[in-house]
């Protein structure tokens, strides 16, 4: 079985996993990193959502191999041990989550949206993709704009 | 109020609800057995009619007088010595609550009731998932969207209890009048400034036979944390990706199990080969099911790869051949004759139609199981924990005691985990090859082989004369729905099972808010064997929608504004002070452009009442909400933050069962298989604005958790026929 190296959450971690395998079950089933959730396994309800070198990227999408030598950040890993991401906390403070799940790859999703763009127009929100099913789509769009104004 | 303690009376818990609880605690049962009761009383207020207006008034419908939440009310009332509240020794004040958490909010809710009745800090409260247990019943159900108006005399009674034992227990050691102390901080204080915390009190606590201070609850007047909004007690946890569901539970050996579906709903496997599986990496086990063939390995990658080598040879499932437009059919051809309209009077009818509708919580179907010989463990987010327990032991040969079941949060439910296919599956394979397996539907089997809103078909006729509507006919028919173990066995233990329990259920839960003079509605179920079930707020979902429509279509005909026809004919006086909230700061009636609209619907279910406001934008490719303004009266307010969430939720859902989303079935099986097809609504389907204000805030909480769908699906839809100019009459629209 091939053997991948590549950096998770600030930490090198060397795999071995089949060639195929969506990078999301190496993350679960193999590493035990749980934050990135299935959804749909084809890229489509985003709940898997992660950052490969800060980009948001769907982790069922992709294989060890697309990562390799790369940086992989998870929910878990999007803030310093312990402490917040400033959209983890504009989160907590518009209490946006409902049931959770999706919350992960929201996250994920504002936090690169707002690395790449500090100050969103309500176009460039509306253009998420992620899938909320508790319907959280209002305070998700104030928790972003709140985020922006710390960062 | 005879109180019997003990310690250490409840079984220790697993990891899943934050490990072991070996710690010597301080448990309260409350045994004095309340009076069941119905909650008539509540229904006053709404009974009466509008007597500022002439008006043909309506006699109260069953809804008015007892509805599904009092039937939860009074199971939970009956099971209420069987609630447990510990203080633990290290000053943690823990609620096992008898429900399911799936996104509404009852743990922050509950956590808030427990902390201001007992006087603690609200971080000092822990709010764990009670495990399924027979004794409670159907009073662990969750569903009626009465959790909170079902807890909420019973927790207090408990709390205050609890209160009232620990500053009996601090006057006892300290040698001062009971009556002199001083709780708060989740401590008891003297008046010279001493204090004990609840955790060092808890064991002495335990040992009062009769508390020397009342153990009623405290007036309203004195909460400190009940009705301010409050974050999520486990938001901190859910953004940094620590909560755990049921596939995220370390269950060492656990393997990753999917199941090959049929072809069709309900088909049954014929015959299978599984060497060529078998023979690949991973690859553990393959295991005969009911449902369909599983398979599992090591990693849920291996398993579902392997599913594709595994040949089977299906049989028919139960509704092939048939089609939506099948079912149209036959649902309309189940509708009665309507009333003729008497000479000399008008008549408005219109016709709907309603596709079926897939929960899709984010979360699949999914459960975790362990079963040895002589015992089972299984872990799933169950809304029905009781009814999974028995139909789990049933599967593999156990008792229910012999079966521990851990209720685990749910990502999301919105209905769907009332029922517990996944439990039974992952028992079943469980026992099969003698490991643990954790248990996954994949999103295709959700969307394809999911329960579903089912299809229905409605035929509304109002018939008025001199501006007043004299009679308000609804007929409805639909698929016959699934109401499933928990609820729907409330009402079966209750008594109402004549003629279905969807007919009961329906009469409990169907009532016009407007003086339409002589009322009559009804309900028609056809049978067909598909995986139906409660979809949020069950009938009303679709036939208060296509009643809120007509109301516009009457007045329209009486040459009236949708909001003025509504405030004369309304019963309630509560019912028109929130429509008049919403139209104020909605600023209804407002010049809107060509080809936009405003839309505005209510609702009156669950002792409460809401009100939707949208503005919808037709001059875009896809129709789309622009602005909301919802306003709520909920009688006492919990938590005013998950009231709004709760509200802004169903008004996803309102847009989307309106506008997007919907299953078509094709020679019987569902066409849709992902979020990619099934067009749930996305941030861009989001309003940009929106608005949820709270009105009334006495007396009881009612319900809220499914209040606010019929209100924002009729909104939308009255927009939509405003800025169009078509009347909608099939739903989604964009099928």
């Amino acid at each position: 079985m091939p053997s991948y190296a590549f950096k998770l959450n600030g930490e090198n971690v060397k795999v071995d996993a089949p060639a195929d395998m969506p990078l999301l079950w190496v993350l679960r089933d193999l590493l035990g990193v749980t934050g990135p959730k299935y959804g749909c396994g084809v890229g489509v309800c985003r709940a898997c959502t992660c950052h490969v070198n800060g980009n948001a990227v769907q982790v069922c999408m992709l294989t060890a191999a697309d990562v390799v030598g790369k940086r992989v950040t998870t929910i878990e890993g999007l803030a310093p041990e312990g402490g917040l991401h400033p959209v983890q906390q504009a989160w907590i403070e518009e209490d946006v989550a409902q049931c959770g799940f999706c919350q992960p790859g929201q996250i994920m999703q504002a936090a690169a949206l707002l690395k790449s763009d500090p100050s969103p127009s309500d176009d460039d929100i509306d253009k998420i993709m992620n899938v909320c099913r508790c319907g959280t789509y209002c305070r998700i769009r104030k928790a972003i704009k709140r985020a922006a104004s710390t960062m | 109020m005879p109180v019997h303690a003990s310690q250490d009376a409840v079984p220790s818990e697993g990891p899943a609800n934050g490990g072991p609880l070996t710690r010597r605690r301080f448990l309260t049962y409350v045994v004095a057995a309340p009076v069941l009761t119905v909650a008539a009383s509540s229904a006053g207020g709404l009974l009466a009619p509008g007597r500022a207006h002439a008006v043909v008034p309506s006699p109260p419908q069953p809804e008015n007088i007892l509805d599904l939440g009092d039937v939860m009310v009074a199971a939970t009332k009956q099971a209420q010595d069987l609630l447990v509240l510990e203080v633990t020794t290290d000053n943690r004040v823990v609620f096992r609550l008898p429900r399911a958490e799936v996104g509404q909010g009852v743990t922050t809710a509950l956590a808030m009731v427990v902390a201001d009745e007992i006087d603690a800090r609200l971080a000092d409260v822990d709010v764990p998932l009670e495990d399924a247990r027979q004794d409670l019943g159907t009073a662990q159900s969750t569903g009626g969207s009465s959790s909170v108006r079902s807890l909420w005399d019973p927790v207090r009674s408990i709390a205050a209890e609890a209160r009232a034992r620990l500053v009996t227990a601090a006057a006892k050691q300290w040698d001062v009048p009971a009556r002199d102390l001083k709780t708060r901080d989740t401590a008891v204080w003297a008046p010279d400034g001493r204090s004990a915390t609840y955790g060092s009190l808890t064991e002495a606590a335990a040992e009062v036979s009769a508390p020397a201070v009342s153990t009623s609850p405290k007036p309203s007047a004195e909460y400190r944390l009940i009705g301010t909004s409050t974050p999520r007690i486990d938001a901190r946890s859910i953004v940094t990706g620590a909560a755990k569901f049921a596939l995220d539970i370390d269950v060492p050996g656990a393997l990753p199990t999917v199941v090959i579906r049929p072809p069709t709903l309900k088909g049954k496997v014929k015959s299978y080969d599984a060497a060529a599986a078998l023979e690949m990496p991973g690859v553990v086990a393959v295991t005969d099911l009911p449902s369909g063939v599983a398979v599992s390995a090591t990693t849920f990658d291996q398993a579902l790869k392997a599913c594709s080598a595994v040949q089977v040879s299906w049989g028919s499932g139960t509704v092939d051949g048939v089609s939506d437009a099948d079912i149209k059919a036959r649902l309309a051809a189940a509708i009665p004759p309507m009333t003729p309209a008497p000479p000399l009077t008008q008549r408005v009818d219109a016709t709907f139609s309603f596709a079926f509708v897939n929960h899709a919580p984010m979360e699949v179907g999914s459960a975790v199981a362990d079963v040895q010989s002589g015992s089972a463990r299984v872990w799933v987010a169950s809304k029905s924990p009781t009814g999974a327990q028995s139909a789990v032991a049933e599967a593999v040969g156990l008792s229910a005691e012999e079966v521990t079941l851990n209720v685990i949060r749910g990502g999301g439910s919105f209905g769907r985990r009332i029922y517990y296919e996944p439990a039974v599956e992952a028992a079943r394979v469980s026992k099969a090859i003698g490991r643990p397996v954790k248990l996954m539907w994949t999103r295709n089997d959700d969307m394809r082989h999911g329960r579903v809103r089912p299809r229905s078909h409605h035929q509304l006729r109002a018939v008025h004369a001199g501006g007043e509507v004299l009679t308000y006919e609804h007929r409805m028919s639909c698929v016959e729905l699934d109401l499933g173990s928990g609820t729907g066995q409330a009402l079966v233990d209750a008594g109402y099972v004549s003629p279905t329990i969807g007919s009961a259920f329906f009469s409990l839960s169907q009532s016009c808010p407007y003086n339409f003079g002589v009322v009559s509605e009804s309900l028609a179920e056809v049978s067909y064997d598909m995986p139906t079930a409660a979809w949020r707020s069950v009938y009303s979902a679709q036939a208060r929608t296509a009643e809120e429509i007509l109301v516009d279509e009457i007045a329209k005909a009486l040459g009236a504004d949708a909001v003025d026809m509504r405030q004369k004919f309304l019963k309630t006086a509560d019912a028109r002070a929130v429509l008049d909230k919403v139209a104020t700061e909605g600023n209804w009636g407002r010049t809107m452009a060509s080809k936009t609209g405003q839309g505005v619907a209510l609702h009156a279910e669950y002792r409460s009442t809401a009100v939707c406001l949208v503005e919808i934008d037709c001059r875009g490719e896809k129709p789309r909400v622009t602005k909301a303004v919802m306003a709520l009266d909920v009688g006492r307010q919990v938590n005013p933050s998950g009231l709004r969430a709760q509200a802004m939720g169903s008004l996803m859902d309102g847009i989307s069962t309106v506008l997007l989303a919907g299953n078509h079935l094709d020679d019987g099986a569902f066409r849709e298989g992902s979020y990619s097809d099934f067009k749930y609504a996305r941030q861009a389907d989001a309003p940009l604005e929106c608005d949820v204000y709270l009105v009334g805030g006495t007396g009881a909480p009612g319900g809220v958790g499914e209040l606010c769908v019929p209100a924002a699906a009729g909104a939308v839809a009255n927009a939509y026929a405003r800025a169009t100019g078509n009347k909608p009459r099939n739903f989604p629209i964009n099928f």
